[in-house]
């Protein structure tokens, strides 16, 4: 409960991109991502590298490609949108294989696809290198409001608890032989998210006065900064510095 | 509905980190009275739940699902700036953890989940609640209209966002109609299932719903009639004009994004150099039919608020 036990999203090592600190690596990701952002669309060699670099990253922190590929899925709802874009976009249209495609709407969907999935890869990378207290600790050391980084710590650490309770919820009523399937039984499922809300809010008061009663003031201890080491900032700066030049060479080449 | 990296452009998302760094913080000094120390565990425990909830899908029409945004819920149960800031803290770790969402387009993705819709939901409910005596019914009518229109105005400042600084190549008109229409069903199902939550909530701990803390006063002061019919007029006019400037007009957003200079950059440009094809033929182009339309719109939503309450009173034993 103390936090710091593997979540599902993390990938155990001790590579080098696992052992940079916390803040770097949100910094890294952040700067990555507003470069691959405004890498010019039609550059596509440009993407080319940035995927390189991520591959590279991937490899050197020992992610496999197939957990990168499953956890990518959460892109599917906006990559749909970006199939559409051709077939509805406007003119001027050519012809492929029989099929009118809009060019306009083609380069806005490769803008989705390519920008999108390099952002994605990027953020499983974080996750999957760094615990999550890590990162909380890294969004503290960046100046994120204290109350938010706070709010989150309780987030992540009740999130399984939570779960669990609606699990458990789904089971009860399944073994009372109701599972609600269509539209018109989400009464049911409703009802059982204001249980859930109650329980959660009374679990919330419930560690509040645990935690006075164990000594909470306020703020939560935190324990000594390690002092940032110029190695790391250079590794860390790596990645996103890359992706930087590949923008900055193709808004002058293709800009 | 979370936008990922790269669907808007770079200047408009750094526009939009600065707006809602501005919300978010505006909501964390409001709320840090309510804060405090005692509050945070808490908040986090209902950011949890927030987070689940929105895992939770629900069938809109065959082959369509939405998940619940959960804005207009939370600002009922907590009171709009603790809202703001739960929602925010789901939005953000959705980003960094779990890659929904991109990191670049966090700015957007906070205005519109985490502050307009919870904003807008409130004060949605706060005038839908108005006119009436402080009771269970009308807590639970004005939450379903709060939720419901919640979601809709999330998908229009989409739009919003889309036609200021989005990828382009799609004819405007078409984006928000497949948006609004599509938004409306999932905000009618948001409705249902924020009701049925503030309702579980009032019978078990009704000093658990910021929304209903005037609720023990039954039958209190209410606001003055005039007051209400002011209010509910200037928030229909705005309504209305919105939808039919939209609607009818996307070169107005056009116009709008190269005043204030985001067509400019690289992808804006595509917009910019696709001439938007003439609205002004087909059948939706009559400007008054649009007015009807969009009166229409809100009173359905008004009359959906107001059959559910039926319903529910019909159904409950009192």
């Amino acid at each position: 409960m103390s936090g710091g036990h593997a979540h599902a999203l993390h990938i155990h090592g001790h590579s080098v991109v696992h052992r940079l600190p916390g803040h770097l690596k949100v910094a890294a990701l952040v700067l990555f991502v507003a470069a691959v952002v405004a890498t010019p669309a039609r550059a596509v060699w440009a993407f080319g590298l940035d995927a390189a670099v991520l591959g590279l990253v991937a490899g050197l922190a020992g992610v496999p490609a197939r957990f990168i590929a499953r956890r990518m899925l959460v892109e599917v709802p906006f990559l749909a949108f970006a199939v559409l874009l051709p077939l509805v976009g406007e003119g001027p249209f050519f012809e492929f294989g029989g099929v009118r495609l809009s060019e306009a709407g083609l380069l806005a969907a490769w803008t989705i696809l390519a920008k999108g999935s390099c952002g994605v890869v990027a953020s499983i990378l974080l996750a999957a290198t760094t615990e999550i207290p890590d990162i909380l600790a890294g969004l503290n050391r960046l100046r994120v409001p204290k109350a938010i980084v706070a709010i989150a710590g309780f987030m992540v650490r009740y999130l399984e608890v939570i779960s669990g309770e609606v699990a458990r919820m789904r089971v009860a009523m399944a073994a009372r032989g109701y599972e609600p399937k269509s539209f018109w039984q989400v009464r049911a499922l409703a009802t059982s998210a204001g249980a859930l809300f109650i329980r959660s809010y009374e679990r919330g008061e419930r560690v509040y006065m645990a935690m006075v009663s164990r000594g909470y003031a306020g703020t939560m201890p935190t324990f000594g900064e390690t002092p940032t080491m110029t190695t790391d900032v250079v590794r860390a700066l790596t990645l996103p510095g890359l992706a930087i030049i590949t923008a900055a060479v193709a808004l002058v080449v293709s800009g | 509905m979370h936008i990922p990296d790269g669907f808007i452009n770079g200047t408009t998302s750094l526009g939009a980190v600065v707006i809602a760094a501005g919300g978010v913080g505006g909501a964390l000094r409001r709320s840090a009275t309510r804060l405090k120390d005692r509050q945070i565990p808490l908040a986090g425990l209902v950011a949890a739940f927030v987070f689940v909830l929105q895992m939770l899908n629900f069938p809109v029409l065959p082959g369509m699902s939405g998940h619940l945004l959960g804005g207009a819920l939370a600002a009922i149960l907590m009171g709009p700036s603790v809202a703001v800031v739960v929602v925010s803290v789901v939005i953000i770790l959705q980003a960094m953890l779990f890659a929904d969402g991109g990191v670049s387009a966090l700015g957007l993705n906070l205005i519109n989940m985490a502050v307009v819709t919870t904003l807008s939901g409130w004060i949605m409910f706060r005038l839908v609640r108005a006119p009436f005596r402080p009771s269970r019914r009308a807590v639970l009518g004005a939450s379903f209209v709060a939720a419901t229109l919640s979601v809709v105005v999330s998908a229009v400042l989409f739009v919003v966002e889309y036609a200021i600084g989005g990828v382009g190549g799609v004819n405007l008109l078409n984006v928000l109609l497949l948006m609004a229409g599509s938004h409306l069903l999932i905000g009618i199902g948001e409705g249902f299932i924020t009701v049925a939550v503030v309702g579980a909530v009032l019978q078990a701990r009704p000093d658990l719903v910021f929304g209903a803390s005037d609720l023990a006063a039954e039958g209190g002061p209410r606001l003055p009639m005039k007051r209400f019919w002011i209010l509910a007029g200037v928030a229909g006019a705005v309504l209305v004009s919105l939808t039919v400037f939209a609607s009818s007009n996307p070169d107005g957003l056009q116009w709008v994004a190269e005043q204030t200079g985001f067509a400019q950059t690289a992808q804006g440009s595509l917009t910019a150099t696709s001439p938007l094809s003439n609205y002004g033929t087909s059948g939706l182009s009559d400007a008054a039919g649009r007015i009807v339309a969009a009166l229409v719109g809100i009173v359905v939503t008004f009359l959906l608020g107001w059959g559910t309450l039926a319903i529910l009173r019909r159904r409950s034993p009192a």
